[in-house]
């Protein structure tokens, strides 16, 4: 269970997030909406530990751990997976190593043993095969030349793969097509059970037509404002966040 | 004796040999070889301090006597090397014979500083191919000083990988010369790990049309290393390619350089020529000086070089880690990734393999 409570967290002298309170209970995927500069993808990126943001008060434990105390190497053990807005290219480097150096990496860290490379590549495939991707998507350097669509893919196969207990998707609907995101959207359903918990960020309310959340919650100028059910979400789709933010 | 190059030749105007200058070395003294000299399941030569070690070698049917050395050019460093060299490998690969592949592991180990200048020949005949696996090893103050001579006949094919990991006080200084024949093939790179002051100059002539050289290198330095790769490609015949990319990773106080000129006459139209320099700096402290030149006097040529100086891209590094990568392991993973282009001529597997293991080690030692 990811609890959130109070947390506040600044870029530099700018403050961005103004006491966030939110909890995800393991089995439940929450959506957080909101206006452009409402802090949706700082909370994502200060609940995944990268740097430059300063968190500046509140708590956030995921398990009962407190995992802003955690390298993000860590967070990613201890099962939070962030799918990234814009998956970052690694000339050079295998799609296959990559994903098997970090599940690897992942097992190690929880004592569980490592694959080999044989091991890697049927379970790989597997999942390649579950989630309608191209095979050559395992042998391509990681992201190198990949269209916007084949990028979220991608994140949606290491997130299958290194099988974490709470993703967080940070706008992983933008730029995606339809049938992306349909896969996207399988992808994460796919990974749904009682131990699986999700942050589902979005600006807009198509992707929650195929990833149906729990709750809908609403992020603006740095703090929850409204929370609701699905229906919040559409409502937002008709009237739009104006007059949310005095809330 | 010739004197030592200064800083005022344009040619070594990045690399300063004062330290080098202010030693005095002796003649090398004939010493025992270790007992744990890398073996790959090849054949193999030994040399310990310049001097060959028939105990330990396994020589192959290509392996000629060593013979007097005339030097015919005016560079400085193969011209003392002639004055002392004593010994080296010759090795000539009759026509269309292929050779295999061949480990050369040059070892040494001194009390007081030494001078080893070695001067090895290699000729392939037509159609002849070899693989040279060469690895370059040592302790204490030593000056390694070797001069390669190399004669690629038509169509044959050569690969040279050379691993110099040589002592911390050390100075490697390697010539190599290489006239590549029509249709000729040569497929070399350094990688440039150990010693304290380095530099492999390379001179390859393509005579005959459709010649081709690839020079790639990568350079790992630390400490107050110096590593140096100059390069000069002479381009005289037409529909002659040469590849080069050269990779250098600096850390600490180390210093790189590369120089790399592409002549190409007025007869080498059609001329594909390409060069790309690469430095990763880790440390603020670490620098690098390039220096491409090109001469064309051709009009019908394609000639590209390019050169950038950068650092690990710290969202390269975020993106490793939020998959669960350490940061160490997410650092040497860039790192390895930035080489790999380097690494291409490299397709030998015992070759690939013994690269691959020395880059990890340079990596795990830091």
């Amino acid at each position: 269970m990811l609890v959130i409570k109070n947390l506040s967290a600044r870029i530099g002298e700018k403050e961005i997030l103004r006491g966030v309170d939110l909890t995800v209970p393991d089995g439940e995927i929450h959506a957080i909406m909101g206006p452009n500069g409402a802090g949706k993808s700082t909370l994502s990126y200060v609940l995944s530990g990268r740097d430059g943001y300063q968190v500046t008060g509140g708590t956030a434990t995921y398990n009962g751990a407190d995992i802003l105390a955690l390298a993000p190497e860590e967070r990613a053990a201890a099962g939070i997976f962030l799918a990234f807005q814009y998956p970052v290219e690694l000339p050079g480097v295998g799609n296959a190593n990559f994903i098997r150096t970090a599940l690897n990496a992942v097992r190690r860290a929880r004592g569980e043993p490592e694959l080999d490379a044989v091991a890697f590549l049927k379970l790989a495939r597997a999942a390649i095969k579950n989630l309608s991707m191209p095979d050559d998507m395992l042998k391509r350097n990681v992201n190198v030349g990949f269209s916007g669509g084949e990028k979220k893919r991608n994140e949606v196969l290491q997130m299958a793969l290194l099988n974490p207990g709470l993703a967080i998707l940070d706008e992983t609907d933008s730029g995606l097509d339809i049938d992306a995101l349909k896969i996207v959207a399988e992808g994460v359903n796919a990974l749904r059970s009682e131990k699986f918990s999700a942050l589902v960020i979005t600006h807009y309310q198509r992707l929650l037509d195929h990833i149906v959340p729990d709750r809908v919650h609403v992020l603006a100028a740095g703090r929850i404002v409204r929370s609701g059910g699905p229906e919040l979400a559409l409502e937002l789709e008709a009237h739009g966040y104006a007059g949310l933010e005095a809330a | 004796m010739t004197a030592l190059p200064t800083r005022k030749l344009e040619a070594w105007r990045y690399t300063d040999l004062k330290a080098l200058a202010a030693i005095s070395f002796s003649d090398p003294a004939p010493a025992p070889a270790p007992a744990n000299l890398p073996d790959l399941g090849l054949p193999r030569l030994v040399f310990v301090n310049g001097a060959y070690d028939s105990a330990r070698s396994t020589p192959p049917e290509c392996l000629r006597p060593f013979a007097a050395v005339a030097e015919g050019s005016d560079l400085p460093l193969a011209l003392i090397n002639a004055a002392h060299a004593r010994d080296g490998y010759t090795l000539a690969v009759p026509d269309h014979f292929d050779a295999g592949a061949l480990l050369i592991v040059s070892h040494a180990e001194t009390e007081a500083p030494q001078a080893i200048h070695p001067r090895h020949r290699v000729t392939l005949g037509a159609g002849a191919r070899l693989t040279i696996i060469e690895i370059a090893i040592g302790q204490g103050v030593y000056w390694h000083n070797p001069v390669t001579d190399i004669s690629l006949d038509e169509n044959a094919t050569l690969a040279h990988y050379r691993l110099q990991d040589e002592g911390a006080d050390s100075f490697h200084l390697a010539t190599i010369r290489a006239n590549i024949a029509a249709g000729a093939a040569y497929q070399a790179f350094t990688a440039a790990i150990g010693a304290k002051l380095s530099r492999a100059e390379i001179h390859v002539t393509l005579t005959g049309p459709n010649a081709s050289a690839h020079l790639n290198a990568a350079q790992l330095l630390g400490g107050h290393q110096l590593g140096d790769v100059s390069t000069v490609v002479s381009h005289l015949a037409p529909h002659c390619a040469s590849r080069q990319t050269v990779k250098s990773v600096l850390t600490d106080h180390a210093r790189g350089v590369f120089q790399g000129r592409i002549e190409v006459d007025r007869l080498a139209q059609k001329t594909d020529g390409y060069q790309m320099n690469q430095a990763l700096l880790l440390s603020p402290f670490a620098e690098m000086d390039i220096k491409p030149e090109l001469q064309i006097f051709a009009d019908d040529v394609k000639c590209s070089h390019g050169a950038t100086i950068g650092a690990l891209d710290p969202e390269q590094i975020f993106y490793l880690r939020s998959r669960g990568i350490p940061e160490d392991a997410a650092r040497a993973l860039l790192i390895r990734a930035f080489l790999t282009e380097a690494l291409a001529p490299v397709t030998h597997e015992a070759a690939a393999a013994l690269f691959e293991a020395a880059i990890e080690a340079w990596w795990t030692r830091r």
